[in-house]
């Protein structure tokens, strides 16, 4: 019980009356990060959308070209990240320590399967002359210029992802680290509700681009 | 609390002597301080710039400078005054220390992140610096592709990765300025008593957190292009360099709003609390900064009426900017009716205000003339535009931020100024401004284009007063920086309230004490209550 209060007291920072307070201004905060993340993504699915419309027969085909059951499998390890942090965050609210270190070194694991999978399709491009560059080279479209430009947005959304996902990576290992320690309990999680939904949101990103990158050209049956 | 007491009593500046405390501090009011520094070496780094500008632009060869340099100096001078100056100006200094104690609280919501914020500053900084000592940038500050991309033999790279670092920090101060003013309110402080001053910077938080981040993946983008030829822009590839300006003025036509907002909150404070009113239609005030952030999202095109973009879109633009010229309006007119009937007094931050209400005024009049399309083909790039948002940014913005130095300086410091060197240097800033910028509208309007070092020997005599006027103003920003100085060890002792302001900032002691209150203050009238003050208000007749 004594070691319950320090954490308490050591978790109030002084600008703050309450940790009621203190709870609703980090939750807001990551919030309104969040919604900045949003403005930083928009402005790559702009330019998406702008040569999608200039260029919808050259991306149908460039996108075919990316392969579709992978990209779908990872979708299915980045939900299920999804799902394993929302269970960390449950038992952190019911404060489960074991549980929450358990489901947060699981959602480890699959967002590092998730950037293996990545690094091995990133990999299949370097292969096949998909990098943009003075290597590339894509069979079948007339025009080169578009197709390289849907692969410098394919690697611009990706990897900016990828980069989320890293950062993410490290945001949990510091919180697993933490959680060992016990340093959350049920008064006091508002640092794995944050990640919590920092990883969600970047999640979502994902839901965003597979199917804008992968599967352009899927309604007509190929 | 007496101000002339002999035991030292116990504030934010004598809680810790050394480096470190500075350095690693988390208090709101030092890590304005910390800004204050820097951005000043950055206005004078800006200011050396622009000298040499204005030397060059003396005569119409062109003979002190080769057009490679010039085309530098304007770049660095741009980039140094928006992103590293005007940016965080207000809101990183006066923000920083007053947003807190106007509301009544004892903090930022995030301290560690405003420090950091702070750092992020300092590191875009010094890789600006960098870029400036190693050869420079010459691509203007708009980076606009394929030049920067593809040809500029200049140091975009670095330069472009210290405005992403800063951007961060415009970013993060924006995010803790809402979030402090949502949570961190003091007892009864209510969204309608708030100041005008905390409304506009709430109104420009806004702009920072939704625009910078778009700022951002724009300098990405342009990364990548030129350092790994992923080609988003690239017309080679079927790229449209014009996307790029959509994306670059997305973010910098609302950076506008990011530098003159915070002024415009100033300025109600400087005229409510010198004219002894509360500002006449406190709440369309309010409402107005919220309306001209909005607003301010929706008029980037006008900076495209030449670049291919279609005239349907060009038309919508020009009707949109028109409407931001209704809340300028509404309060350009709401601070002259607060003056009707006001109890005047002309200490230096009201001339100040004064002369914000007029040049600003001039700014956004000739904002009309290029947010039209017809004339907007005549003026575009020329000097006709440079005098336009200088009127806005120097002589609104940087006019605003000085009154509000003078005005809170006794509370930052524990020192008054010297009213008559600040009236003076308050008097020759407005003549020089003017004299300055005002010959650049008719040397535009004659048609003489920005950028060039050379130009027709028959705008020599414009060109010369114009510089003639840079001295002046150049005479003009020293003083304070001097006499502020010498205030710090001889000015006369500041009392606690000495202009009989109504702010929560004033019911503490100058300078603050640590957590700059010794209670939590409770909030029980509108903002703007001079009934509630006992002044110990000096007369400055």
């Amino acid at each position: 019980m004594a070691s319950h209060t320090r954490t308490e007291t050591l978790a109030l920072r002084e600008q703050f009356d309450t940790e009621a307070q203190q709870k609703d201004a980090s939750t807001l905060g990551m919030w309104i990060f969040l919604i900045t993340e949003i403005m930083f993504f928009g402005g790559l699915f702009l330019a998406y959308t702008v040569y999608r419309r200039w260029y919808a027969d050259i991306f149908a085909v460039t996108s075919s070209s990316l392969n579709v059951y992978i990209g779908a499998a990872n979708t299915l390890v980045l939900l299920s990240s999804s799902l394993t942090m929302v269970l960390a965050v449950r038992a952190a609210q019911l404060g489960k320590r074991k549980a929450l270190v358990v489901f947060l070194i699981l959602t480890l694991l699959l967002g590092g399967v998730f950037l293996g999978v990545k690094a091995y399709e990133w990999n299949q491009k370097y292969v096949e002359h998909h990098i943009p560059g003075p290597d590339f080279h894509f069979e079948g479209v007339a025009q080169q210029g578009p197709a390289q430009l849907f692969f410098s947005l394919y690697f611009a959304m990706t990897g900016l992802h990828a980069l989320h996902m890293v950062i993410g990576a490290g945001l949990l290992i510091v919180l697993i680290a933490l959680a060992a320690k016990g340093r959350f309990s049920a008064s006091y999680m508002t640092p794995v509700d944050v990640v919590g939904l920092y990883w969600h949101f970047v999640d979502i990103v994902w839901i965003f681009l597979f199917p804008l990158l992968y599967l352009i050209d899927r309604h007509l049956g190929r | 609390m007496t101000p002339a007491v002999d035991v030292e009593r116990e504030t934010y500046l004598n809680a810790g002597h050394d480096l470190k405390s500075w350095l690693l501090t988390k208090d709101h009011k030092r890590i304005g301080l910390l800004y204050l520094f820097t951005i000043t070496l950055f206005f004078f780094l800006g200011g050396a710039m622009a000298t040499m500008i204005r030397l060059e632009l003396m005569t119409p060869q062109g003979g002190l400078v080769s057009s490679e340099t010039y085309n530098k100096l304007f770049t660095m001078h741009g980039v140094a005054m928006i992103f590293f100056f005007l940016i965080p100006s207000i809101p990183a200094v006066l923000g920083n220390f007053f947003l807190p104690m106007m509301i009544g609280a004892r903090d930022l919501a995030f301290p560690r992140l405003n420090l950091i914020s702070w750092y992020l500053l300092v590191i875009g900084g010094l890789f600006a610096i960098f870029a400036m000592l190693a050869g420079g940038v010459d691509t203007g500050w708009t980076f606009y592709t394929p030049y920067s991309t593809t040809y500029s033999n200049s140091w975009v790279i670095a330069t472009a990765l210290g405005i992403f670092v800063a951007g961060f920090s415009s970013i993060l101060t924006g995010l803790n300025f809402i979030v402090t003013v949502h949570r961190m309110r003091a007892p009864g402080m209510t969204w309608f008593r708030l100041p005008l001053f905390v409304w506009a910077h709430y109104a420009t938080a806004l702009i920072q957190v939704l625009g910078t981040p778009v700022l951002a993946v724009t300098i990405v983008l342009l990364l990548c292009e030129r350092l790994l030829h992923i080609g988003i822009f690239d017309p080679k590839l079927g790229g449209d360099p014009v996307l790029f300006q959509h994306m670059f003025w997305f973010y910098s036509h609302p950076a506008v709003y990011i530098m003159v907002l915070p002024a415009m909150g100033v300025i109600s404070e400087l005229v409510s609390t010198f004219s002894r009113k509360p500002i006449f239609g406190y709440k369309i005030v309010a409402f107005s900064s919220v309306a001209i952030a909005v607003l301010g999202f929706l008029v980037w095109g006008h900076h495209l009426f030449v670049s291919t973009q279609s005239v349907y879109a060009g038309m919508v633009f020009s009707f949109l900017s028109y409407c931001v010229a209704i809340p300028s309006a509404i309060k350009v007119f709401n601070w002259t009716a607060t003056l009707y009937k006001g109890s005047i007094s002309y200490a230096t931050p009201m001339l100040y205000a004064f002369g914000f209400v007029g040049l600003f005024t001039i700014g956004g009049l000739t904002g009309l003339f290029v947010a039209c399309l017809g004339i907007d083909v005549h003026v575009t790039d020329t000097y006709f535009v440079v005098a336009h948002f200088h009127y806005i940014m120097v002589g609104g913005a940087i006019m605003a931020y000085l009154g509000g130095l003078h005005y809170w300086w006794p509370k930052m410091t524990g020192r008054m100024y010297p009213e008559m060197w600040a009236r003076l240097s308050a008097g020759i800033i407005f003549l020089g401004f003017n004299l300055t910028f005002f010959p650049q509208f008719i040397l535009g309007y004659l048609g003489m284009p920005r950028r060039y070092h050379v130009y027709p020997p028959e705008f020599q005599v414009l060109n010369v007063m114009s510089t003639a006027g840079a001295s002046v103003l150049a005479v003009g920003y020293l003083m304070p920086m001097i006499y502020f100085i010498w205030s710090l060890r001889y000015g006369k002792v500041a009392p606690d309230n000495p202009w009989g302001a109504t702010g929560l900032e004033w019911k503490t002691a100058s300078p603050p004490p640590l957590h700059n209150f010794d209670e939590t203050p409770v909030v029980t009238h509108a903002a703007y209550d001079y009934s509630t003050v006992t002044g110990e208000g000096i007369d400055f007749g």
